[in-house]
């Protein structure tokens, strides 16, 4: 293999919110019926954390494992175990109807991170930022300004937001944008 | 001559002066100023021209109703056209310049379209300037423009941020004064999550000015109490300078804010739109007094009673030495105690009610002030600044009973609700006929998704003029919010505020009432617009009965203050001429937003580099360091050649094309769609999805594909390979990756959901590249790894592998008819891979080729490009593509549209090659005239009177356009393909294609496939 | 704007979140099918002043498709249901009686 890269290498801008591109992360694409033991023990033998209910993620470091849909997971590993886990989990499933894609090299993943972070997204997105509505441990699938994104929280001010790799580069634009010191506004 | 008054002025700080300019002119106000107290301070009392006859106007207003005070602001990258002076903050080096008017605002030429003004009445525009026709391109409009009008548009960019913000509330509060304090603290104590915003820099609206007193406090300290309280709430959020826009369908708002008008930063954004998504929306948005209907209503130093009173009480701005007040109700007597106060004379108060009784007028009186009952200005004196006023009866054509000199009139002519955000989402109306206005009807507010009300208007917005009636309305207000919400409402009194003794107003709208045409002709309704009496009753007359007909006739409410002081006062006017009654005559609609905003504020973020997102492909780095010149699809940008020193473009694409057949080309396919399509029913599924048989491609081939929608139209193709029992991978058009995707997730969970498949796009996992030539096989050889002979890996097949060291899955496919390989690798290699590539071709005579050469290749192969040589309109068999389309297949998406008559009419235009007998390249999209006459004079479509060789509009009848058309440097002339009529059986024919210019290029049709026409390069 | 409860993931989806997709409960005709069948099944579209049913794409979320049940005047929203279903749930029908009474929508009242 070649060394891969991310679609940024890293890059990060320190505005009243951290925006930094986490680099790579392993991420896979499992389909099938999220109510299945095997689905079940697939994911969350891979991920080594809990299934997520309905619009839930649940990550610890770079393991985890978001609900995308009624019938889809992203399930999150170190970049490097990826295609491995994928084989994990497509055997696993072998005598199931599944569809397991690794999507590793498909996205970008950004942190952002600090008090204004939710301010960040929120003039991004049209999801209902406010600290009540949105937590550690959910899931967001919206879209930040004119693309598709998700995000989680890992901790009560760090959110990962993810989007297609192709659009790295508008995403980061939009989140320094965002961040630019100067237009905080101090809402939530 | 207006004046600083000192000592008075609770919003400006006499101690922090601040300096600006005024058309050039150096000037000084106070921190806290608006512009139009400034100006008034520094006796500026003319602050603009008129929009069709130039007049004088100055100051009217105090607030966002302001008509008259537009200034262009800034310069540069900082100007702004249209911005209204009394909404304006200064700041230090603030320059704002007057507008409309040549050479200087004190001496215009345009202003003798006044003298003018009896020839251009109401309409004047769709009478006069009709005829002859063509004088209105060339000679009326370029003059009408250039007269009529506002500022200039700017011609630098702008250098400031704009930004959205997006949030959800349980309340939100538009309008700070009492009412909004009130209802945000009723909401806030209830729990809900609320947010109040305020269009000016200072809470309270108009109770301090008008000395309002609330549980037995100065509304002053009352309202700094209460925003205190509502401060400390962690549920409440307040936001000064932030205008309610607009409400919307199901809770949605927009509020502007803007957050450095007052104060410029390079950093901070100027404006801020709010996109709010409210549960419950409180309109306490107050009133706006009307003007008064008098001849020279209009003349500088003519102002509305209350905003009189603002400048004084708020600004310590004397709006004149001497002031005439007249008005229609009682509110305005507290101009004239403001007046007298701050030692500005006030030679009499004429009121045109017979009487005045309530306890303002005794207060005036008792001052010593002249109070005239049942009187009216007969007429204002001065031709460009009040110098006096005539007082007759207001009963009567006006006989001049007096004269009196003054330099200002304060008038007042009642006041109207702010109806218009409450209008916006659809709440009705009704007629308060003791007030004359209309006000929010309760009972038939906007409703939210649920069906349920979700807007109420509070305090003033609600007709509940006086401060008791206000804050008490405004509490209900919010108890029926917080109730809606499933909250508890709190048991909590409403503020108290003393009851006013007051008379009823007078609905009086001119005066005096049987003023002649001579008077009616001077009284301004629409002062931006130069709308009077005399136009507006000169459109009933003329048949215009619909507010909404006369408003355009007239032009009345049309200017940028959208008749925020006009519309009753017109109103009113047009339904005496109609003998109807108000309500029956109805309202203009009302629409967002509620005062302009910037279009920088609409735009948000995207401007510059975030104006839309690109797409790039994870050699895009790579691409532009070779000097890619970029073609957008769609949101991709993908190269369109690759420019050497010394080439021109159309050298580059040459060399590319001719290379690619000559020796290998290297092409970044990345942005082709790959969908994954898996299940125990996926192969039935791709079934329904070509129109080929896809589900007996057996593992490890791969098969051209054509989509077509259910009308039979070819929206998509692309090279499917099976990549394992139940899995499929479909490629897309680079344009179709998520078109196909939503496509085929839309039949699967909409029509077909018990059928076992799943879908994944995978379009950006991998980096695709395209290995095309004759060497092609060489290069990949020489990078080593999996074998990629012709036995190995034939046409149409596809394995998995290693090359070098990357793992890749290698088709064997070809859009150019050369030996070709596209070789996917995960995304995060793609750039190393390619970089790979490109070293070990190096010796093969490998370059890369771009869109362009794509193209032409593929031109000269005949192969299809959607978009070309489909337009939503074309079905496969038009391409010649039957071979691609299953006959044994009972159904496929499109099958059945394609069975129609029209589908399969002969004299459909087919795909065929065309060559120009002299080589030339034909022009795009160029058509073919049809010379077929008899044929056509056959056709059922001839109807009589049309005559053969044209079509039902009377042109000249086509049979043919070009769909691609290249300069094939291969073959070393123009190719093309099109679609003509009849077209595979005219092989041989020459027609004609027509240029733009008319001369017409002799054009051979042949067949489609221009090069290599047995495939041997492809195959090799 | 519109705001739909999206009832795969159970979001109150602002309407830039979602695309809009026609008329619901469209039965397919395909080959065989007469020319009236196709035409009313391809062009033939309820165009009503009230109660519609309609189909949503959840497009910049969870990508699901629903149907929505709404008034084309009030926009009042009657429900939001399962895509995967050939007729309106009772639950929804019966509210809308008891909002319009006497309403109609193709075969469903």
């Amino acid at each position: 293999m070649l060394e891969a890269v991310s679609a940024l290498d890293a890059a990060s801008f320190n505005g009243f919110a951290r925006i930094e591109e986490a680099g790579l992360r392993g991420m896979i694409t499992l389909r099938g019926d999220l109510g299945s033991t095997g689905v079940k023990n697939a994911a969350t033998g891979v991920a080594g954390v809990d299934m997520p209910g309905r619009r839930e993620a649940n990550c610890v470091g770079e393991k985890g494992i978001a609900w995308m849909s009624p019938d889809e997971l992203l399930v999150l590993v170190p970049y490097a175990e990826a295609e491995h886990a994928a084989g994990v989990i497509s055997r696993a499933l072998a005598g199931e109807h599944a569809l397991v894609a690794n999507v590793s090299d498909a996205r970008a993943m950004f942190y952002v991170s600090g008090d204004g972070a939710r301010e960040v997204l929120a003039k991004l997105s049209p999801a209902d930022m406010h600290p009540e509505t949105f937590r550690p441990g959910q899931i967001r699938r919206t879209r930040l300004a004119q693309v598709p994104a998700g995000f989680w929280m890992r901790d009560t001010e760090t959110f990962e937001v993810i989007c297609f790799r192709s659009v790295a580069d508008y995403v980061f634009g939009l989140l320094k944008n965002a961040a630019q010191p100067g237009s905080e506004i101090g809402y939530f | 001559m207006t004046h600083r008054l000192h000592d008075h002025g609770r919003l400006v700080h006499a101690d922090r002066p601040v300096e600006f300019t005024f058309n050039g002119k150096r000037m000084e106000g106070y921190e806290g100023d608006t512009l139009a107290s400034a100006l008034l301070a520094n006796g500026q009392l003319l602050v603009g021209r008129s929009f069709k006859y130039h007049r004088p106007r100055g100051i009217v207003a105090s607030g966002a109703e302001e008509p008259n005070a537009l200034v262009n602001l800034g310069s540069g990258r900082r100007a702004e056209p249209n911005q209204r002076a009394t909404t304006t903050e200064i700041f230090e080096g603030l320059e704002a310049r007057s507008q409309n008017h040549w050479p200087s605002l004190e001496f215009d030429i345009g202003a003798i379209n006044g003298r003018l003004s009896k020839f251009l009445p109401a309409g004047f525009y769709y009478k006069m300037f009709m005829w002859p026709r063509a004088f209105w391109k060339h000679v009326y409009e370029p003059v009408i423009r250039q007269s009529a009008g506002l500022g200039p548009a700017p011609a630098a960019r702008d250098s400031d941020r704009y930004e959205h913000f997006n949030i959800t509330v349980d309340v939100l509060v538009i309008g700070g004064g009492i009412a909004g304090i009130t209802a945000a603290t009723e909401a806030g104590g209830s729990g809900a999550r609320v947010l109040m915003v305020e269009q000016t820099a200072h809470w309270g609206g108009r109770a301090p000015a008008d000395r309002a007193e609330i549980d037995e406090t100065p509304a002053a300290d009352w309202i700094e109490d209460r925003i205190g309280a509502l401060e400390d709430m962690d549920n409440v959020h307040l936001r000064l300078r932030t205008m309610g826009a607009g409400i919307y369908d199901h809770g949605y708002a927009l509020a502007y804010e803007r957050v450095t008008d007052h104060d410029p930063s390079d950093t901070a954004p100027r404006h801020r739109l709010w996109k709010i998504r409210a549960r419950q929306i409180i309109t306490a948005t107050g009133a706006i007094e009307r003007p008064l209907g008098f001849a020279g209503n209009d003349l500088p130093g003519v102002m509305l009673a209350s905003a009189a009173r603002d400048y004084v009480e708020n600004y310590g701005v004397s709006p004149g030495d001497r002031m005439v007040i007249v008005t229609n109700n009682d509110d305005a007597y507290r101009t004239a105690i403001a007046l007298y106060e701050a030692g500005v004379d006030v030679p009499v108060v004429l009121d045109a009610r017979r009487e005045a009784l309530g306890e303002l007028p005794a207060h005036v009186r008792g001052l010593g002030i002249r109070v005239e009952t049942g009187h009216a200005v007969a007429k204002v004196k001065g031709s460009a600044k009040v110098e006096g006023v005539a007082i007759c009866l207001q009963v009567g054509e006006g006989t001049v009973q007096e004269e009196i000199a003054c330099d200002a009139v304060a008038m007042s002519g009642g006041w109207s609700p702010v109806v218009h955000l409450w209008s916006h989402a659809g709440g009705k109306l009704t007629w308060q006929a003791d007030a004359a206005h209309f006000r929010p009807d309760p009972d038939a507010a906007p409703t939210g998704a649920g069906g349920e009300d979700f807007v109420a208007a509070a305090g003033s917005a609600s007709g509940a003029l006086d401060t008791a009636g206000a804050l008490k309305d405004a509490l209900a207000a919010a108890r029926r919010a917080v109730s809606a919400l499933g909250l508890k409402p709190s048991k909590d009194k409403p503020p108290a505020a003393r009851a006013e003794d007051t008379d009823p107003m007078s609905p009086v709208w001119i005066m005096p009432e049987g003023a002649g045409h001579e008077l009616r002709s001077k009284m301004w309704l629409d002062y931006q617009n130069d709308v009077k009496v005399t136009d507006v009753q000169l459109a009933a007359r003329e048949g215009f009965e619909s507010v909404e007909h006369t408003k355009r006739y007239t032009t009345l409410g049309m200017a940028t203050d959208q008749g925020k002081l006009s519309n009753i006062n017109g109103l009113a006017v047009l339904s005496d001429a109609l003998h109807a009654d108000i309500p029956s005559v109805g309202t203009t609609t009302f629409r967002p937003p509620y005062t302009p905003i910037s279009m920088g504020a609409i735009a948000g973020e995207a401007r510059g580099a975030l104006f839309q997102p690109v797409r790039k492909t994870p050699m895009h780095d790579r691409h532009e360091a070779a000097g890619a010149t970029w073609e957008p699809v769609g949101h991709w940008r993908r190269p369109y050649c690759y420019q050497r020193p010394g080439e021109s473009i159309e050298d580059a694409v040459h060399r590319e094309t001719v290379n690619a057949r000559t020796n290998v080309g290297l092409l970044d396919a990345s942005t082709l769609g790959k969908i994954l399509v898996k299940g125990p029913d996926a192969g039935r599924f791709v079934d329904m999805m070509y129109t080929n048989m896809m589900s007996n491609l057996a593992v490890g081939k791969c098969r051209y594909g054509l989509m077509c929608s259910e009308n039979g139209f070819l929206i998509d193709d692309g090279v499917v390979a099976r990549l394992g029992d139940d899995t499929w991978l479909c490629h897309t058009t680079t344009g179709g990756a998520d078109r196909i995707h939503g496509h085929m997730e839309e039949w699967l969970q909409t029509e077909w959901w018990d059928w076992k498949v799943y879908t994944a796009n995978v379009t950006e996992q991998y980096a695709q590249i395209a290995v095309v030539g004759p060497k092609a096989r060489d290069v990949l050889e020489a990078l080593g790894g999996m074998d990629v002979s012709a036995e190995a890996l034939p046409f149409m097949t596809w394995a998995d592998g290693t090359l070098g060291v990357v793992q890749a899955r290698v088709f064997r496919i070809s859009f150019s008819g050369e030996l070709s390989y596209e070789i996917a690798v995960p995304a995060g290699q793609g750039g190393a891979f390619w970089d790979a590539l490109s070293s070990v071709g190096e010796a093969h005579g490998m370059m890369p080729y771009g869109t362009e050469a794509l193209h032409i290749l593929r031109a000269e192969k005949g192969f299809i490009m959607i978009g070309d040589e489909t337009d939503g309109t074309v079905i496969p068999q038009d391409l010649g593509l039957n071979w691609a389309i299953s006959k044994k297949k009972d159904d496929f998406l499109g099958k059945r549209g394609q069975e129609r008559s029209h589908m399969t009419d002969p004299d459909r235009w087919k795909l065929v090659g065309l060559e120009t007998l002299d080589g030339s390249v034909l022009p795009d999209g160029a058509y073919a005239v049809d010379r077929d006459l008899s044929r056509h004079a056959n056709s059922a479509e001839l109807k009589p009177g049309i005559e053969a060789g044209k079509n039902a509009n009377g042109q000249i009848a086509m049979c043919g356009r070009v769909t691609s058309t290249y300069y094939s440097p291969n073959l070393k002339r123009g190719i093309a393909m099109g679609l003509v009529r009849g077209g595979p059986d005219r092989i041989g024919e020459v027609i004609e294609f027509a240029r733009t210019d008319g001369t017409l290029i002799k054009t051979k049709i042949v067949d489609p496939v221009f090069y290599d026409k047995d495939g041997e390069k492809q195959n090799a | 704007m519109l705001i739909l409860h999206c009832p795969n993931c159970g979001i109150d989806a602002d309407e830039t979140e979602l695309a809009a997709g026609g008329e619901a409960h469209l039965k397919r005709f395909g080959p065989g099918s007469g020319d009236e069948e196709f035409e009313d099944y391809l062009f033939k579209r309820e165009n009503p002043k009230g109660v519609h049913f309609e189909r949503w794409r959840h497009a910049a979320g969870c990508g699901k498709w629903f149907h929505a049940a709404r008034c084309t005047t009030t926009l009042e929203v009657f429900g939001t249901y399962s895509a995967q279903t050939t007729e309106p749930p009772k639950e929804i029908c019966d509210k809308i009686s008891g909002k319009r009474p006497g309403w109609a929508w193709r075969l469903f009242k």
